[in-house]
């Protein structure tokens, strides 16, 4: 189709949308009203429960049934990168230190602010998942910083330091046990919020962690075959 | 007109899959596909939105404050995650098919094989 006839089509079914969109909204309570019939419900199961987010009641107490489905969406979507981004038969991967992604290709300035940052991240991670229950924040939230944070190391320019302190086999071992732990965790003991939160903090970390190497790799080992 | 707030989320969708539409870059229309997806999250949060009411923690507040509905916001969070998952899978067959088929125009990928 050519991008002309794309657009006309695109125009149709925009407007078609626009007005079933606009029909819906007139047909909402209004905005910022005082009536949400399931929120109210929920807040006293939190308090009763004495967990102080809501958010994270809700998640790893009330529903944590559907969280069990987020989690294993997560890591299929994990494990799937993974198994798309395989070194394939007519490639070859190098080895880390092949390359001159060493340190030297930085400046000090910029190396020793990540240095420095790296303890404050993983830090921040975990107080955000260990006070999850208790302030914002939580195990998919503090998940993504702990993963990203070491990530620092390869911005400050040392590619094989990366690849020596992630060794993938232990974090897709990681993965796949706290998978395994949130499954018993949300099926026999829904409520353990902390637990819960420590669980998913590993499992998204680890994720994060795997599913960027697996990027970085494509971009700075894999090789066509000569 | 109170529902005014509603048709942003509705206007966001619309530029989202406007990009996809027109869009030469498979990148370019992984980032629209997120665009459009961030909608619901404005929708999602608008719905649960109240006047004069404060976050859903009751960390430093009375049990007894006015919060704004907590369910919508812990849909939301289930929603970026499964948004970030979907953006990471759709990056990774990006990555493929510009190393198969040495392009990463839409446009220029008609048969499913060269």
């Amino acid at each position: 189709m050519s991008p002309r006839g794309r657009l006309i089509v695109l125009a149709f079914g925009g407007t078609g949308l626009a007005v079933l969109f606009i029909l819906a909204a007139l047909g909402l309570p209004g905005f910022g009203g005082t009536s949400h019939p399931y929120g109210q419900r929920t807040l006293p199961n939190a308090v009763a429960r004495h967990t102080p987010n809501v958010i994270s009641s809700i998640n790893f107490d009330q529903r944590a049934f559907d969280t069990l489905g987020e989690e294993l969406i997560l890591m299929a979507s994990a494990l799937a990168a993974v198994v798309i981004l395989r070194t394939v038969r007519a490639e070859q991967e190098d080895a880390a230190g092949e390359h001159s992604y060493g340190p030297a290709q930085v400046y000090d300035a910029l190396r020793l602010t990540g240095y420095l940052l790296l303890p404050v991240t993983l830090m921040t991670g975990v107080y955000i998942v260990a006070h999850g229950y208790l302030s914002p924040g939580g195990g998919f939230q503090g998940g993504v910083i702990l993963g990203s944070a070491i990530h620092l190391i390869y911005l400050s320019g040392d590619y094989p330091a990366l690849a020596r302190i992630r060794p993938i086999p232990v974090f897709e071992a990681g993965e796949a046990l706290a998978a395994g732990a949130f499954v018993i965790l949300a099926l026999g003991f829904a409520g353990q919020v902390t637990a819960m939160n420590a669980v998913v903090g590993l499992e998204v970390g680890c994720a994060v962690v795997l599913t960027l190497a697996k990027f970085f790799e494509q971009a700075l080992l894999v090789r066509k075959q000569t | 007109m109170s529902q005014l707030p509603y048709l942003v989320p509705g206007w966001i969708l619309l530029v989202g899959i406007y990009g996809i539409v027109t869009s030469r870059n498979l990148v370019h229309a992984v980032v629209c596909l997120s665009v459009a997806q961030s909608a619901t999250y404005v929708l999602l949060l608008s719905v649960g939105y109240q006047r004069k009411a404060t976050a859903p923690v009751f960390s430093d507040i009375k049990p007894t404050r006015n919060v704004v509905d907590p369910l919508v916001q812990a849909m939301t969070l289930t929603d970026i995650v499964v948004g970030a998952t979907v953006t990471a899978l759709l990056l990774a067959l990006t990555v493929q098919v510009a190393k198969r088929r040495g392009t990463v125009d839409p446009d220029e990928l008609r048969s499913l094989e060269p």
